[in-house]
């Protein structure tokens, strides 16, 4: 897989979204959910916009000496051993990696979950090698074991599946004979998966955080799946997104307390693993450890109107606050990144070519920017997006007629007016049908186009004044 | 010590300087004095006893159990914690507390017992897979959020708190904290003043936990099934 989890246009993709209840409930209920527990665990505190304005200047401050601090960690975890790997693009990122596996003659890796992984498409660069790689993360396993299903959301992955397709996957690829319980399911997972942490040679895990001044990454888990990987393997590799950096442990604190806080509503998750290369001293940590630091992008964001983005610490608290997101879910997006920070994301680091619709598929309601823990003006970062595609685009014509249209006519009073009462009846033949025309077909295809029949608002409040002042008189 | 490669640096970080529209920062470089700190006023000033019922509290919410105990009487509170458990394999540190705190005896009259040795990682590993219970000792505890700060050393295998199917953690009450905060002061502390953190620090927080399956708990996916926390008041 890379950043693209789908090459269907869009629209067909918001439309298998907007059709599947299943997922359409679980996501509402996972964002109730997620969104109620964060907001308990942040009134709680009492100081939460303390906690943010100060979580944004760590991320700010860190990216405007990015240079510094990435180079303070890179010799710090060398210093102690440990070996890593300056990557531009996802070709020398996997290439590198590769190159360790084939070092260590590795069969079989097993991997707690990364989004950056994900995004440089590392599981079929490995499997290249004739080596196997095994999702460690229990969602990430079922999506894996289920022919290599997408995930959906940042934090819950297999969101979009119900227990009984579970219990299938497990039957038809493990032979598994038990009940659709999700406690069995459990069960049976932590079976198979104990058999590949203690036979997997190299493990490999994402980093949340790294700490310039120890040269240590951090990895936030509940599974404790990142605590195997990490500790079972004789050789690690860690891969992190090139701006997922603190100055030092104090800020590591408010970061990941932050994230805890935002991404589930957990004062800490169950586990969170800070690791240091550190062979001189060690019990039994493994015998390499390997750091590959990625661009693939991102720098070509630094700099610019959109750097804000790159604040972001992949809480997902953005897409359990988004009206979009919960009516068409996460594979609508087409990206591993979905919901606001992924419409933010993915056409930055992946281009508007087949992205451009995703800056529209916001409601602007500002929830999500609301909703960041560091701050990153989501929806303003969408509204600059939308005027860059239609710079770039220079308009489609429909749109540009109608915008012009609808700028002459609301500046024009009478126009307004005739307006609203001669377009009644046009729009009232689409607003319950398939299709409307040019710009109001896309609407007309997925919602129900707003009646006309009703008065226009001027004429309710002018019928609604005289006929109080009519009961008043009387 | 052996020192690792580092492979492509100057170019990539020239590259993001370029493209912050600077020169290279190489050193000089300083953090601000933060505007503002909230996490220094979580529970500032609590007394070791208020800390240790915040702790309680927050142990209802993580899924983990606690007794509470004197320090002569800990020999005793163990001894009933692992029959609780089903006592038997079971790993533990090679830690001087064990020694100190008296309760060598406690687990060396076990059936099935092993302190952890560096020696044979293999056969370790082996023996922490199939044992029912692993003991640890916190290094330092966080009241707020009801996590134990292991800090990996010589002796200390990360495995013992990992794969056993229950984790027992031996806090002493000394070792309370408010939050996170001040175990990250004493790591930065420890970088700055011994040149060193730990391999391994692992903050944990009750058992293993999963919500995979239609966002439904699942405890014990991968790591321990249950926590049990003894807290010793010694101080």
């Amino acid at each position: 897989m890379s950043i693209r989890i789908s090459n269907k246009p869009f629209f067909e993709r918001v439309e298998k979204g907007i059709d599947d209840e299943f997922m359409r409930s679980a996501v509402s209920g996972a964002q109730d959910r997620l969104e109620g527990r964060k907001a308990e665990s942040t009134a709680e505190l009492g100081t939460w916009e303390d906690w943010r304005d100060h979580a944004e200047e760590i991320r700010q401050h860190t990216l405007e000496n990015l240079d510094f601090y990435l180079q303070q960690f890179a010799e710090n975890a060398a210093a102690q051993g440990g070996h890593v790997f300056f990557a531009e693009t996802k070709e020398e990122a996997n290439e590198y990696i590769q190159s360790v596996i084939r070092r260590k003659e590795a069969k079989k890796v097993v991997k707690a979950k990364s989004m950056v992984t994900e995004e440089i498409g590392m599981n079929e660069a490995i499997r290249e090698l004739d080596c196997e790689v095994i999702e460690s993360d229990l969602g990430e396993w079922i999506l894996q074991l289920d022919d290599h299903d997408p995930p959906s959301h940042i934090v819950v992955p297999a969101l979009h599946k119900n227990k009984e397709q579970i219990r299938e996957t497990f039957h038809e690829k493990r032979g598994y004979g038990k009940s659709s319980d999700p406690q069995e399911l459990g069960r049976f997972a932590r079976e198979q998966l104990r058999k590949e942490f203690l036979s997997a040679d190299v493990g490999i895990t994402g980093c949340n955080f790294a700490v310039a001044e120890s040269g240590s990454v951090s990895l936030v888990t509940n599974e404790g799946n990142a605590r195997m990987v990490t500790a079972l393997p004789k050789t690690q590799i860690s891969v992190m997104g090139m701006e997922r950096i603190v100055p030092t442990w104090e800020e590591l604190d408010v970061l990941v307390s932050m994230l805890c806080r935002s991404a589930v509503g957990q004062k800490l998750t169950s586990y969170i693993t800070g690791l240091t290369p550190s062979k001189a001293q060690d019990e039994h940590a493994p015998e390499e450890f390997h750091i590959v630091i990625v661009d693939n992008g991102r720098s070509k964001i630094l700099g610019t109107k959109y750097q804000s983005a790159l604040q972001c610490i992949r809480c997902a608290a953005c897409i359990n606050v988004c009206p979009v997101y919960r009516h068409v879910g996460g594979h609508s997006y087409g990206s591993i990144y979905p919901g606001p920070i992924g419409a933010v994301l993915t056409p930055l680091l992946e281009g508007y070519e087949n992205n451009k619709e995703l800056p529209f598929a916001s409601s602007l309601c500002a929830a999500c920017t609301d909703a960041c823990p560091v701050k990153i003006p989501l929806h303003e970062l969408l509204l600059e997006h939308r005027r860059d595609i239609v710079e770039h685009e220079k308009g489609g014509f429909t749109e540009k007629m109608a915008m012009q249209g609808f700028a002459y006519a609301a500046t024009h009073p009478k126009m307004f007016q005739f307006g609203g009462k001669a377009a009644s009846p046009i729009v009232d033949r689409f607003s319950e049908k398939e299709s409307g025309p040019g710009p109001v077909k896309l609407w007309t295809q997925i919602r129900t186009l707003p009646s006309q029949k009703d008065d226009r608002f001027r004429d309710w409040f002018e019928e609604r004044e005289r006929r109080n002042n009519g009961g008043k008189n009387s | 010590m052996t020192v690792g490669k580092i492979h492509n640096q100057e170019a990539f970080l020239s590259n993001i300087a370029g493209q912050l529209g600077r020169e290279r920062r190489t050193e000089g470089v300083q953090r601000p004095q933060w505007k503002k700190q909230p996490q220094q006023e979580v529970f500032a000033g609590a007394s070791k006893e208020e800390l240790q019922e915040i702790l309680i509290r927050q142990c209802g919410t993580i899924h983990t159990s606690v007794d509470t105990t004197t320090t002569s009487d800990l020999p005793k509170t163990l001894n009933e914690a692992l029959e609780k458990f089903g006592s038997s394999p079971a790993v533990y540190w090679e830690d001087e507390r064990f020694h100190s705190f008296g309760l060598d005896p406690v687990l060396e009259a076990l059936p099935e017992s092993r302190a952890w040795s560096d020696e044979d990682r293999e056969e370790m590993t082996a023996f922490a897979e199939r044992a029912k219970i692993g003991v640890t000792f916190s290094d330092i505890t966080l009241a707020e959020s009801g996590t134990v700060v292991l800090f990996s050393a010589p002796g200390k295998g990360r495995a013992v708190s990992l794969l056993p199917e229950v984790h027992i953690a031996l806090i002493p009450r000394s070792t309370l904290v408010p939050r996170m905060t001040q175990a990250a002061e004493e790591i930065h502390r420890m970088r700055k003043e011994e040149g060193r953190v730990p391999s391994c620090v692992n903050f944990i927080s009750g058992p293993s936990n999963s919500a995979d399956i239609e966002m439904r708990l699942l405890v014990g996916v991968h790591g321990p099934v249950s926590a049990h926390y003894i807290i010793i008041e010694d101080a």
